[in-house]
């Protein structure tokens, strides 16, 4: 396992995808190599700020007319 | 009879939505194109390739076990040292817990059910659609085409994945539809695309524990948003579904019409090119 190979099973690894061996070698090389080590700490931040960000409120605006389109579909539907 | 019914439709939904009396719809909804994408049916996925349909959405705390992230304090679910006590569900996985509940009482006809699916996923589904379109009218579309035809197929909802799951696709299909329409020459998600960057990242910084702090949320948010519309489409649909809607990565090559390496090769390179933009944010030397 080198510099490439973390990249390269960056995915799998961050998914928990690998087997035991793998990510064990990869582990030994993660705690020698600073480089490597950050490139796996943000991007595993990377997702997690991104997964933690709520959607923004639907405007009120766009709410209405999502209501107005929804009124309007089940009278069509129900005539 | 039909007077009656939407009579109960619009009095439920304006329990929902809030009286909108004498308001008509500014933007005419516009008629659905079939396309190979859009497939209502249930995905068939191999037998152990997804989690378990457990009518619980996958939230942060699943994902960050899934990805072996840290969760960050206001969602944290930290797993418990000993499995044997009964743990706490999070809120959001309680609400959640009633979705098979809300679709059934939906198919069986009852609007109210469906207003609070409606209501419980409005803001995701109108995210996904500005992140894929990235233009806020064909969003706004997109998310009213992608409620009414999941009104309309219900019946073709099995229950074999979660509804929201379901919902996405619906809403993926339509946003795709959308930005192939306004740019027909923009790159295709079917392409291959060969990058030739390199993928080791050259200069690598350390951001600390919780870098997202040093801003305010809505700072925050236009950075985010910021950098995830600079990346290409192939790039910004498969990361959007796979690490924010926390699809699959079976459920994202399905939706998307890839295969699993090609959803895996482009969420790697999302990844690393988020990384990187977001690196001139949350690197320890920025001073703000």
């Amino acid at each position: 396992v080198n510099c490439k190979t973390i990249v390269i099973e960056l995915e799998n690894y961050l998914d928990q995808d690998l087997d035991a061996d793998l990510r064990a070698s990869i582990e030994i090389h993660l705690a020698k190599c600073k480089k490597c080590k950050l490139i796996v700490d943000t991007t595993k931040k990377t997702i997690e700020i991104y997964c933690n960000a709520d959607p923004a409120p639907l405007p009120q605006d766009t709410r209405i007319r999502l209501h107005d389109a929804l009124v309007k579909h089940l009278r069509r539907a129900r005539a | 009879m039909w007077r009656m019914l939407s009579a109960l439709a619009d009095k439920s939904f304006e329990r929902s939505f809030g009286k909108t009396t004498g308001y008509r719809a500014r933007r005419p909804l516009v008629k659905a194109v079939p396309h190979r994408l859009l497939s209502y049916s249930q995905p068939a996925h191999a037998p152990g390739a997804n989690p378990p349909d457990d009518g619980v959405l996958p939230t942060c705390a699943t994902l960050s076990l899934r990805h072996n992230l840290p969760m960050s304090a206001p969602k944290m679910n930290p797993a418990p040292p000993n499995p044997t006590p009964p743990r706490t569900p999070l809120p959001s996985q309680v609400v959640k817990e009633d979705e098979p509940i809300l679709v059934a009482a939906a198919k069986a006809g009852d609007v109210s059910a469906f207003e609070t699916l409606v209501g419980r996923y409005e803001s995701k589904i109108f995210r996904l659609a500005q992140n894929i379109t990235q233009n806020r009218e064909d969003a706004e579309d997109v998310m009213q085409e992608a409620f009414l035809k999941a009104y309309e197929h219900l019946d073709g909802f099995q229950g074999n994945s979660r509804f929201y799951t379901w919902l996405v696709r619906i809403a993926v299909n339509q946003a795709l539809m959308k930005l192939r329409k306004r740019r027909p020459n923009q790159v295709s998600i079917d392409e291959e695309i060969d990058t030739g960057e390199e993928l080791i990242p050259r200069d690598i910084e350390d951001w600390g524990p919780s870098p997202e702090d040093r801003y305010k949320q809505t700072e925050l948010s236009e950075i985010l948003n910021g950098v995830i519309s600079d990346l290409e489409p192939p790039f910004r649909i498969v990361f959007q579904l796979r690490d924010i809607e926390q699809l699959s990565t079976e459920e994202t090559a399905e939706a998307l019409g890839l295969s699993v390496p090609a959803v895996k090769s482009r969420l790697l390179r999302a990844r690393l090119k988020l990384r990187q933009k977001l690196d001139r944010y949350f690197k320890r030397s920025e001073n703000k």
